[in-house]
Parts: C-alpha cells; sequence; structure tokens
C-alpha cells in the first residue's frame, strides 16, 4: 500500500518542518466565518453589472443607454466613451512580451468592435444588486455581425476573419526554439519515426468562488482600497494602477479569503478595472461579482492548442529527436500572461523526461474570436508533457517495445544532474527511474499485463496508460524571467517580526487560496527560529501590510515564498546571536543554537532563548554598539533557477466493447516534488490536480459553435468532474531534493493535472490498440471512445 | 415589484423579512439576514456550494425563492457549531484534509449532513454519489469521501454510546 500521511497537531511533532501538521487555516472555512470578497459589505454599498457582447464578432454601431439610466436605483451607466473621457486608457497590459509581439489593445469596455462573446460593452452601476442586472440587460446595443474564427489553426488560414489590423493573419507572434537543422539532420538518420496531430483543447479554470471585485475610494485620504479574488494582490494592484493611471502607494489591494484561483485570478481583467474606475468615479464603494456564466465568457481560458508532433528514433528505441509546431489560441486579445503560455511555458519543457539529441518547435500565436486565454494550472507544461508522452507512447508501439521499457532506456541518467536539455534549460536534480518502478510495482504492472491478455482473448479492453513528467515551475529566477519577455521580476518577499513578547508574524507575498500556506510556512519558521509553531502566525494577500510580493501560481509559493521566509528567520537569528553573545558576554562564535536557545558551548546554563532575546531587542537597553533595536528582518529571495520536479502517473481504465463506456480500474501517482514540509497538504495537492487533470483528459472541454457562441457557458454544459466519476487516487513519492532551494522543495501544485490528461489518453490508447486506435483527442468521453471503435472498425472493414 | 412579507426561521431564530417576488433564499440569508456562510458558486444548482436544509431537507437555495420558504425552518452551516465545539462532520472534514479553499464546504456539509441523517453508515459508494450535486475543484473529493465516512463512524459511535448510557 502507498503511504496516506494523517494530520497530527503541531504539539505532537518532533520537527515541524516534514510533519503533517493540521491545517490552521480550516476552522473559518468549516463554521462559515470565512469571508470571501462577496461576503464583505459596506453600508453605502452599489452593485456592478455588465452588458456583454452577444456576438463573438461585431462592430459595435450604437449603445442606447436611456431606458437603463431611467431606472430607479441606478446610479450610473457607463460605455467606452466614459472611459475615454475620464482620460484613463484602461487597457489590460500584456506582462510578457516576445520579440515583434502585436499587442493591440485591449479595453476595460469595447470600443468600435468586439471580439469574444461576452466581452464587457457597457457597465452599470445600481443601488441593488437585482437591479443592476436588470439595468445591464436594459442597454441596448446596436451591432453588425461580422464572421467569427475560433479555431487558431484556421484563424491563420487565408480568408479567415481578420481581428485587428495590426496583426495581418491573425498572428501575434511567429516563434521557434531549438534547432532546426540538428533536428532535420537527426530525423534524415532516424529507423523509425512517428507523428501525430492533436488538439489540447481550451479549458475553464472553473475555481468555485467567481471572480469578484469590491472597491472603496476615499477621498479625503484619496485611498482606493480594493478587496478582491486575487492570487496576486501586489501585481492586481501594479496592473490596475497601470490601467487607471493611479498612485501605486496609494492603492491596497486584500485577498481576504480566495474560493480557489488555478492561474484564472492570477491576471487582470477588463471587468475587475472597470469595477474600481467605478468606485473612483463615484467616490463610493462598488461591488461587482461574477455570475458563473458571466465568469465562463469572460475569465481567461486555458490551453487551446493545435499541434502537430513528430518523433524520430533508432532502432533500438533511443529517442533521437523531436519535431513540433504548435498553432497557440490567444483569443481575442493578447491578455496579461496569454503570449507566455504557448512559447515559454510550454516549448522548453517538450523533451520532457528523455535525452535527445536534438529538438525544435515553433509556435504561431494567433488572435481568434474566443475568450483570451490566461495560465490556467501548469500552464503550458501540462500541453507539453501530452505531446512529448503521446508521442512515447507511438513510438513504443512503432518499435516494439513495452512502453515502460522505452521510457527507461530513453531516461535521462540520475547521474547526469544537473543536466542541460537540447530545449536549453537546466533540470536541477532527478531520479527517474524511482518513481516508475514504484509505480509499475503499486499498480502491479506485470500481473497487469497478463491480464490484459487474457481478456483481450475474450474480447474485453483493458488499458494500461502510463505518463512520465518533469514539469518546471517555482518561477524566478529574475534574470532569466527578463530574458524570456517576463516585465516583471520572480522574487518573493519574507518578514519575519519577533514582537517585544516573543511571538512572531510572517509576512510572505504569495497568496495562497487553498493550499495551506499558513500552516506551511508556520511550520518552517517555527522550525528555524525554535519557537512554537503557535507563537507564530502569518499574514499574506495585502498590500499594506505585506511590504511586497508576486503572488501564488506556478507552483512557486513553497519553493520562492517558503525559501523567502526561511531566510528572514535565518537573518533573524543571526541578528539575536549577537545580542545573545552581547549579554552573556561572549563572542558570537562560541554560541550554540538550538531550539530557540542561545548557549554557551561548554556551558550549556549559560543560555538565553531567542524569544527572551526579542524582549531585549525591543528594550534596547543593552544592545550590542551599533545595532540596531528590533527583532525584524525582511528578505527578497531570487531564486538560482527553476526547479523541476517529476514522477509517474499510471492509470488502467476498462472500455466496454459495444458501448464504448470507460470505467477507471486503478490510479496510481508517484510524484517527486523534492523534500516535504507538510506531506497531507501535498497529497491533497496532488489529489486536487489529478482530478482536474482528469477532468481535462475525460470530460472538460470549451466549445464553440461555428458563430463563436460559447456552447459550455454554464455548469449545466462544462463538465466539471463530480465525486462518483473520479477514481480512487493511490498516491505516494519519492525524495530528491532541489539542490539549489534551501529547504530542498520543488513545487506540487500542478503536478496531477500535468500528468493525468495523457495517461488517460494513453491508456484509452491502450485499450483499443487490437483495433488500431492510435490517437482520441482530449476529452475522451465514451462517445468519443465509441466513435473512435467504430472508426477504426469501419477502416478495418474497408481494408479488407 | 411584488414584495411579500415572510417569517424564515434560520438556526432557530426567527426572522421578519420582505422579500421580492424573485429574490432567492440563498441572497435573502446572505444579503438580507447577514448569513453569508452560505456560498453561491453558479446560481443554476449544479455546484451545490449553496446548500441549505429547509425543514431538514438538503436544498440548494441559489433555485429556492424565499418567498416560497415563508415559515420555513433553515439551517446553514453556522448552525453546527455546538458550543465552540466543531460538528463531528466539520472535525473530520479538517482532519481528512476534506476541504482546501472551502468554498465548497459549507454545501459540503449540509449535504453530508442530511445524507448521515437518512443513512448513517453509507458506503464510499453511496457517499460519492450523495455529493453528486456538490462540486469541489480543489480536492479531488477523496478526502471528502474520507471525511464523510470518518464523520459517520464517530457519530454511529456517539449515537451508540447514547443508547447505551440510557439502557
Ligand atoms: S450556487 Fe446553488 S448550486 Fe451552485
Ligand atoms: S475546497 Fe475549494 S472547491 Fe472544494
Amino acid at each position: 500500500m502507498s503511504s496516506t500521511p494523517e494530520f497530527i497537531d503541531a504539539h505532537e511533532a518532533q520537527r515541524l518542518r516534514g510533519s503533517p501538521v493540521r491545517r490552521r487555516e480550516d476552522r473559518p472555512l468549516l463554521t462559515g466565518d470565512a469571508q470571501y470578497t462577496d461576503d464583505i459589505s459596506r453600508e453605502d454599498l452599489l452593485h456592478l453589472a455588465f452588458t456583454r457582447s452577444h456576438h463573438a464578432h461585431a462592430r459595435v454601431e450604437a449603445i442606447d443607454t436611456s431606458a437603463a439610466e431611467a431606472m430607479e436605483g441606478v446610479v450610473a451607466v457607463y460605455t467606452a466613451a466614459d472611459v475615454a473621457a475620464s482620460g484613463v486608457t484602461g487597457e489590460v497590459p500584456p506582462v510578457w512580451l516576445l520579440p515583434e509581439l502585436k499587442t493591440p489593445p485591449y479595453p476595460m469596455l469595447a470600443r468600435e468592435r468586439v471580439r469574444f462573446q461576452g466581452q464587457p460593452v457597457a457597465a452599470v452601476v445600481a443601488e441593488r444588486r437585482y437591479l443592476a442586472a436588470d439595468a445591464a440587460d436594459a442597454i441596448d446595443v446596436t451591432y453588425e455581425k461580422l464572421d467569427a474564427v475560433t479555431s487558431p489553426g484556421a484563424a491563420t488560414t487565408e480568408g479567415a476573419p481578420q481581428l485587428h489590423e495590426e496583426a495581418p493573419n491573425n498572428v501575434a507572434a511567429e516563434w521557434e526554439i531549438g534547432d532546426r537543422e540538428d533536428t532535420d539532420a537527426a530525423f534524415d538518420r532516424a529507423d523509425h519515426t512517428v507523428e501525430l496531430d492533436l488538439v489540447n483543447q481550451r479549458l475553464l479554470p472553473t475555481a468555485m468562488e467567481p471572480r469578484a471585485v469590491l472597491a472603496e475610494y476615499n477621498a479625503s485620504t484619496e485611498k482606493a482600497t480594493v478587496h478582491m479574488s486575487t492570487q496576486c494582490p501586489h501585481l492586481h494592484r501594479r496592473f490596475f494602477c497601470e490601467m487607471l493611471d493611479f498612485p501605486e502607494h496609494r492603492m491596497r489591494v486584500v485577498a481576504p479569503d480566495v474560493g480557489g484561483g488555478f492561474g484564472s485570478k492570477d491576471s487582470a481583467h477588463p471587468d475587475e478595472a472597470l469595477t474600481i474606475w467605478a468606485a473612483l468615479q463615484l467616490e463610493r464603494p462598488v461591488k461587482w461579482v461574477a455570475t458563473r456564466t458571466e465568469g465562463y465568457a469572460s475569465t481567461g481560458h486555458g490551453r487551446g492548442h493545435e499541434t502537430h508532433a513528430e518523433m524520430a528514433l533508432s532502432d533500438d528505441g533511443d529517442i533521437l529527436a523531436i519535431r513540433v509546431h504548435t498553432d497557440g489560441d490567444l483569443g481575442g486579445y493578447v491578455s496579461t500572461f496569454g503570449a507566455l503560455n504557448p512559447t515559454w511555458g510550454y516549448a522548453p519543457m517538450l523533451p520532457g523526461q528523455y535525452a535527445m539529441e536534438a529538438m525544435h518547435c515553433t509556435v504561431t500565436e494567433a488572435f481568434t474570436n474566443a475568450v483570451p486565454t490566461e495560465p490556467y494550472r501548469g500552464a503550458g507544461r501540462p500541453e507539453a508533457s501530452y505531446v512529448i508522452e503521446r508521442l512515447v507512447h507511438l513510438a513504443a508501439k512503432e518499435v516494439g517495445m513495452d512502453p515502460a521499457d522505452l521510457r527507461r532506456r530513453n531516461y535521462i541518467p540520475s547521474d547526469e544532474f544537473p543536466y542541460e536539455t537540447t530545449a536549453g534549460y537546466l533540470y536541477d536534480s532527478g531520479d527517474y527511474e524511482k518513481p516508475l518502478d514504484r509505480a509499475l510495482e503499486l499498480v502491479g504492472y506485470d500481473d497487469l499485463r497478463a491480464r490484459q491478455a487474457e481478456l483481450r482473448a475474450e474480447g474485453r479492453y483493458l488499458g494500461i496508460g502510463i505518463s512520465s513528467y518533469v514539469e518546471s515551475c517555482g518561477y524566478g529566477p529574475s534574470e532569466i524571467v527578463g530574458q524570456i519577455g517576463g516585465q516583471l521580476g520572480l522574487w518573493e518577499t519574507g518578514v519575519v517580526r519577533f514582537h517585544p513578547s516573543g511571538k512572531v508574524t510572517v509576512f510572505c507575498g504569495t497568496s495562497g487560496h487553498g493550499q495551506g500556506h499558513q500552516t506551511t510556512y508556520a511550520q518552517i519558521v517555527a522550525d528555524e527560529l525554535g519557537v512554537d509553531f503557535d507563537d507564530v502566525d502569518v499574514v499574506e494577500g495585502d498590500t499594506d501590510e505585506v511590504p511586497m510580493g508576486m503572488g501564488t501560481y506556478g507552483s512557486r509559493s513553497v519553493t520562492v515564498g517558503g525559501a523567502a521566509v526561511l531566510t528572514s528567520a535565518r537573518k533573524a537569528v543571526e541578528k539575536a546571536r549577537q545580542i545573545a553573545a552581547h549579554q552573556l558576554e561572549v563572542a558570537t562564535e562560541d554560541l550554540e543554537f538550538e531550539s530557540g536557545e542561545f548557549s554557551v558551548t561548554g556551558a550549556p546554563d549559560r543560555a538565553i532563548h531567542i524569544q527572551e532575546v526579542a524582549r531585549q531587542a525591543y528594550l534596547a537597553h543593552d544592545l550590542p554598539e551599533g545595532l540596531e533595536p528590533g527583532l525584524e528582518e525582511e528578505s527578497f529571495y531570487d531564486p538560482e533557477n527553476l526547479v523541476y520536479p517529476f514522477g509517474v502517473h499510471v492509470v488502467v481504465v476498462e472500455v466496454d466493447a459495444d458501448t464504448g463506456e470507460l470505467s477507471f480500474e486503478k490510479y496510481v501517482a508517484v510524484d517527486d516534488c523534492g523534500e516535504q514540509i507538510n506531506p497531507k497538504i501535498v497529497e491533497g495537492q496532488v489529489h486536487g490536480a489529478i482530478a482536474q487533470g482528469l477532468g481535462q483528459g475525460r470530460f472538460e472541454g470549451v466549445v464553440y459553435d461555428e458563430s463563436g457562441n460559447l456552447v459550455t457557458g454554464s455548469m449545466q454544459d462544462y463538465a466539471v468532474p463530480k465525486a462518483h466519476q473520479l477514481p480512487h487516487f493511490e498516491t505516494d513519492h519519492t525524495v530528491t531534493p532541489c539542490p539549489h532551494n534551501p529547504l530542498g522543495v520543488k513545487g506540487v501544485g500542478e503536478a496531477g493535472t500535468i500528468a493525468a490528461p495523457q495517461a488517460v489518453v494513453n491508456a484509452v490508447c491502450d485499450a483499443l490498440s487490437p483495433l488500431g486506435v492510435d490517437h482520441i483527442d482530449m476529452p475522451v468521453t465514451d462517445e468519443a471512445v465509441w466513435q473512435a471503435m467504430n472508426r477504426a472498425a469501419a477502416t478495418d472493414g474497408g481494408a479488407e | 415589484m411584488t414584495t411579500h412579507d415572510i417569517t424564515l426561521t434560520v438556526n432557530g431564530t426567527a426572522h421578519d423579512l420582505t422579500v421580492e417576488s424573485r429574490t432567492l433564499l440563498v441572497h435573502a440569508l446572505r444579503d438580507d439576514l447577514g448569513h453569508t456562510g452560505t456560498n453561491v458558486g453558479c446560481e443554476t444548482s449544479m455546484c451545490g456550494a449553496c446548500t441549505v436544509l429547509v425543514d431538514d431537507e438538503a436544498v440548494k437555495s441559489c433555485t429556492l425563492l424565499a418567498a416560497a420558504c415563508d415559515g420555513s425552518e433553515v439551517q446553514t452551516v453556522e448552525s453546527l457549531v455546538d458550543g465552540g465545539e466543531l460538528h463531528p462532520l466539520q472535525e473530520a472534514f479538517a482532519q481528512e484534509h476534506g476541504l482546501q479553499c472551502g468554498f465548497c464546504t459549507p454545501g459540503m456539509l449540509m449535504t453530508s449532513l442530511d445524507l448521515l441523517a437518512h443513512d448513517p453508515d453509507p458506503s464510499r459508494e453511496e457517499i460519492r454519489e450523495a455529493l453528486e450535486g456538490n462540486l469541489c475543484r480543489c480536492t479531488g473529493y477523496q478526502n471528502i469521501v474520507n471525511a464523510v465516512e470518518r464523520a459517520a463512524q464517530t457519530m454511529r459511535a456517539a449515537t451508540d454510546g447514547g443508547d447505551r448510557g440510557g439502557d
């Protein structure tokens, strides 16, 4: 059996780091005391609602707001003209720039043209929630409808509807990585090649709490306060101040309790900025809460790749090279981070866990009449891992090897780390065979293969899908981020503040929304300082309290934020050491520090606890000369490199030979995220991510019709997995510490989302291999399986 | 705009309030009565975040009109803590890590409460089926199922113990 950690109380832990300490954030979430943005109210609160485009692509000819304005209780009605009159540009700033990227303006309210269904065209502010919605409905917009295109491949072919004058053929950017010549040469030499056209479908992130903003402006102090459902308050502050030409030092952004994000709450959206703008105009609190349908039609979607991929192999199963072209879907505009996902977020990870001679990837980023894409859990890495793992599956079949053996043969050997890949990334550490061995053992691989053969003889289709992944996460370092187009640094801040009482408050620039940071950071700091877990409090998500920050996404919280708070804790110990040495009248080198106590080497009863040192530091009656009073340390931690967690997931499915119905038999996940701070929280992250990965593999997918109408516009139509649709997850881990991170940690939040989709598709293709099914695009619904089986039968029949 | 004067008894306290015909129960609870523990995730009875008990039955308060609940007893997540002690279900969710962001949690708790009231010893499959109308995007459900199982055990043990005590 794999290990399932049980939560323990902090006082039961020998050492906090590494122990499954029970989450301290749970109580308010369980009792209803939590405060999500929509739970916050103000006496003179106004409600905002949007009129959104019904069309995917149209010219806005006229907007009649008179009916809405005439409604009693409507305070204001806004269109793009009002925004322009206020003097702000109000355009969403793209913060990931590629060379020659076209960035046509993405305004808060549509100007002369709408480019996706759901784009905000007008806004209403009213005294009551329902009234605002009524008034938004009463706004009459006259459109001249234009042809729409929602596939990135189709958008860049001749004759497609054109979205932006500045981007001919809807091409926002052409981009490439790798070595074309070396790759071509490897293909020329290859004994075998396999190739594949595949789609990595658009997804709706679907945080359970829709996006929400409550903005206020105090004219006397000239300060704006924004409570919003955000993953990165400081970044949002920066984006909004830029959009609204508002002084950054007078805006406070607070993330109260946040009901999930998955990447969708790290970007700036036009509607959020407009809500703040309205509060500034009216000088009254304004709240906007997305309905679910509104959220689906406007919150950044994920993924959206159409890809052609090839792999070259030698006769004995060595991977020589891969060649990939992707049409990446940006949607109607370049969103905040949109340009990153199909390029730097994706392509460098295409080689996966495999040593190969060469790779080459070209990407066309395309404008389409769809919601702009943004990062969604994994953001590029799932798409990359999907491509390489689908190719490996086909390659094994082509060269006649077991897929596990082919993987093992091509893994980067564990003694070659740090390893520079052919895409130019430096993998920090890895031992890829270990999770493979463990996963195969847990799933009972050899027996399964035998059973598969027996069942096949009976006409039953069992399938085993393997997925080996490595991901890059924990962004920065900032210098690299700058080199690859990021208009931001990706360091993180941590502050450790002792109070005179000896209690501690930790501030971090990350911003948790379900990941248990309060617990994890307290574990790290309490251990390092040798103080009680309960003596450490953690504050995140408030730009007035936390000096600066970059937020939570890309599994960077513990890897970068955790390292920042650790660094500050170490600095605090060093300052405390100076005070302790002074008071004990010894040299600092003569002091040992353990469990919070500074003691003189060889004279252990001459000792002082760090919490007493804190008291002395604030009393400041007797400090070493030149040392400032107080005990508080801050760091800006900029990592040395990305981190590269890895693992192997295996899923076993059975496909009903008559109906195509698919049932999960087993799901095994063995992940290696280096050291674990809280194994129970790690397990929770793995479970949730697998569920989302299986969601993509099996159920979820954005559907637009030919006119660009969002068919999957509500939870009625978009298939978020339900409790009875998911298998039991068996999880285990190996530990390969990250060599450059002071905690030895790698990220884990995205692992399952990256690993699960291809595990499913590989399993189904494995099940149906007797029928000659090589590929099925996601989501692999029962219907898709049934159709693939029928197609295979038909082709087979035709050949005979 | 037609309004109705209604009485809602929420967690044991009766409230008289005036609502529009179209006011949803969840908005009456949240906006009019300040019980913000119950969350809104979809407004289409798909996600279950808004689940409360109305006259002891789990219902989705986003698709129920407040006016239709005139005279009803409503129980929300805020009622579960007893004298500062977490309810066995809440305790089990915490112990099993059955929540991450917590947004779905009030609805999960109320649905589970209803389940255990009707079936004190459900199988894991039955728990998964019962939670079909409650979406969680964070946990993958497994730990929620564990939590409901654990709570069922605790609650059964308490009832058994109570019975024995009464003998
Ligand atoms: S909000 Fe009621 S079911 Fe989703
Ligand atoms: S805990 Fe976040 S949705 Fe369930």
